[in-house]
């Protein structure tokens, strides 16, 4: 068989997508990780439970969403809530297996932040869209999967804003504050995946995209990365796997486009 | 007990200068046209509410509307920053605004507990975050019966709630359906209410357990056709992404952005002569 080309960005929701079990309770962030859970319910896990915010419970949508709420996510769900109702008995009662969230920074804990970067807080350098649902998300869910593009100015020693907590300042951290979930179990991104440690919970780097050296993943990270001894390869996309994931862009597009 | 009025008597009657005004609505059913007859009618030193401020919202803001902004995710969704936000919080344009920020679960929370008339709403959430650090009205709290951490934040009690539903029928009882997002909770836990509805029917035919907003807790229904464009409303149009992609380059500049406002609210009469406003530009461009 050829080699199959591929993009990185497209090697990234691949490699987020198979993270999630089948039949999962997913919580499902806007944007990256909502492309990849799609994926997932589209491959290997197609019992996936797709939730998300805006109040809409087992959404099947036929492309992918622009906002958290397009019609499509509730016309395709199994049921649809309030808002309140969501946030207090499906999230914070405990009910979703996993969240999955995106972010603007994120540090070696697997904390993150969507609220500022550079300057103060009244003043910031860019000023984000916020926490949105993902502070709860992040306590809530009983594990919680991250994914962005790896660069240092979103892999920093140290946040300019710590929106929603991962693993905190280290092992100790959930259970002080007595988040109910166990935080992040993976951070998928263009390079590779990292998981954090189980004794220490830093994040580490444990698979390289193929084609891609750990060096490289190192330089593109803002603290000195520990890397796994056994440093998997991620496998490469299958055929079966880019036709979905491309088929599902190229509809996603085509019905963007068409509302002019 | 529900009138039925003309919007711009609504906005008129109910929304004063200096009040709390939450304009509701979660990607779906977001009240454009009454945002709209607030930029209109020259309403200033509002503190508007909002989970998800998003468009409307950054009209109003670039309108010179409003002097703080309580919210928990402010940007166009899909498409980046709200620019007309970010202009006013870096650099006070048109007027300084303040922020207090929040978390959806706790701004859910506050408005539960406005609808409920209890004083703050309860939440696990806010744990570990900074945002507590920078927002002094998230206070944490002990769990009587546990000892659990538990974050508290004051209830919601807008001065005017208003929401956009699919119906109402003649006597004013609402009928919301799809996405419902707050906006029960917020009519509820408002002193004042203004619902615009796609169409007031003789009977709402609505199921036992459908979202239904009783006439005798809203002030003012007010027909307007499209009154959420250009979010949507489930079951007679869809939401218009194209029209949220342009808005990024209309806000970016400040004399675009004021040449806009001008000449498609403050020049147009109501919600259909803007939408005609809006359809005369684009066949000129």
């Amino acid at each position: 068989m050829p080699d199959l080309q591929y993009t990185s960005d497209e090697m990234m929701t691949i490699a987020a997508a198979r993270m999630v079990h089948n039949g999962a309770a997913l919580f499902v962030g806007i944007g990256l990780p909502s492309a990849a859970a799609n994926l997932a319910l589209r491959t290997h896990a197609p019992d996936t439970i797709l939730i998300y915010e805006s109040g809409t419970i087992g959404s099947k949508p036929a492309v992918l969403p622009l906002s958290i709420g397009d019609g499509e996510l509730a016309d395709t769900a199994d049921a649809v809530v309030s808002v309140p109702e969501m946030f207090a008995y499906w999230l914070q009662g405990g009910r979703i297996d996993l969240g999955f969230l995106g972010a603007a920074q994120i540090d070696k804990y697997a904390n993150i932040n969507t609220t500022v970067i550079g300057g103060t807080y009244q003043k910031p350098k860019v000023r984000l869209p916020g926490a949105g649902g993902a502070p709860e998300i992040a306590a809530s869910c009983k594990e919680v999967l991250i994914t962005l593009r790896q660069n240092k100015r979103a892999f920093v020693e140290r946040l300019d804003f710590v929106t929603s907590v991962g693993h905190g300042s280290g092992p100790s951290s959930r259970d002080e504050l007595r988040l109910p979930g166990k935080g992040p179990t993976a951070v998928i991104t263009d390079l590779g995946i990292l998981t954090p440690d189980p004794e220490t919970k830093e994040l580490t780097l444990t698979s390289v995209h193929p084609g891609v050296t750990p060096e490289t993943v190192a330089a593109e990270t803002g603290w000195p990365l520990k890397i796994a001894p056994q440093l998997q390869t991620t496998a490469p996309p299958t055929e079966h796997e880019l036709a979905v994931l491309r088929d599902l862009q190229e509809r996603t597009a085509k019905a963007h486009a068409g509302q002019a | 007990m529900a009138r039925i009025l003309q919007l711009r008597d609504a906005v008129h009657d109910l929304v004063h200068d200096g009040d709390i005004v939450a304009l509701e609505g979660f990607t779906h059913l977001i009240p454009f046209a009454a945002g709209h007859e607030i930029i209109r009618q020259s309403r200033r030193d509002l503190t508007v509410i909002r989970m998800t401020p998003d468009v409307i919202y950054d009209q109003l803001i670039g309108a010179g509307c409003v002097s703080k902004l309580i919210f928990s995710w402010g940007g166009n969704p899909g498409v980046g920053s709200l620019h007309r936000l970010r202009d006013a919080v870096e650099n006070n344009w048109p007027v300084p605004l303040a922020i207090e920020e929040h978390a959806h679960a706790g701004m859910a929370a506050a408005y539960a507990a406005g609808a409920s008339g209890l004083p703050f709403g309860l939440l696990r959430g806010y744990l570990g975050s900074d945002l507590p650090k920078y927002n002094e009205r998230i206070k944490f709290i002990e769990c009587p019966f546990t000892g659990e951490r538990l974050a508290a934040v004051p209830a919601h009690r807008p001065d005017v709630g208003i929401i956009h539903a699919q119906k109402a029928d003649r006597k004013g009882n609402v009928l919301i359906r799809g996405l419902v997002g707050v906006q029960k909770e917020t009519v509820l836990a408002s002193k004042r209410s203004i619902v615009t509805v796609e169409e007031i029917v003789d009977s709402l035919e609505a199921p036992p357990n459908a979202v239904v907003l009783p006439y005798w807790v809203v002030s003012a229904v007010c027909e307007v056709q499209g009154g959420a464009f250009p979010s949507y409303a489930a079951g007679y149009y869809s939401r218009n992404n194209a029209f949220y992609k342009q808005w990024d380059n209309i806000a970016r500049d400040r004399e675009t952005f004021k040449a806009w406002v001008q000449r498609h609210v403050m020049e147009t009469r109501d919600f259909d002569d803007y939408k005609r406003s809006l359809e005369q530009a684009a066949t000129h461009a």
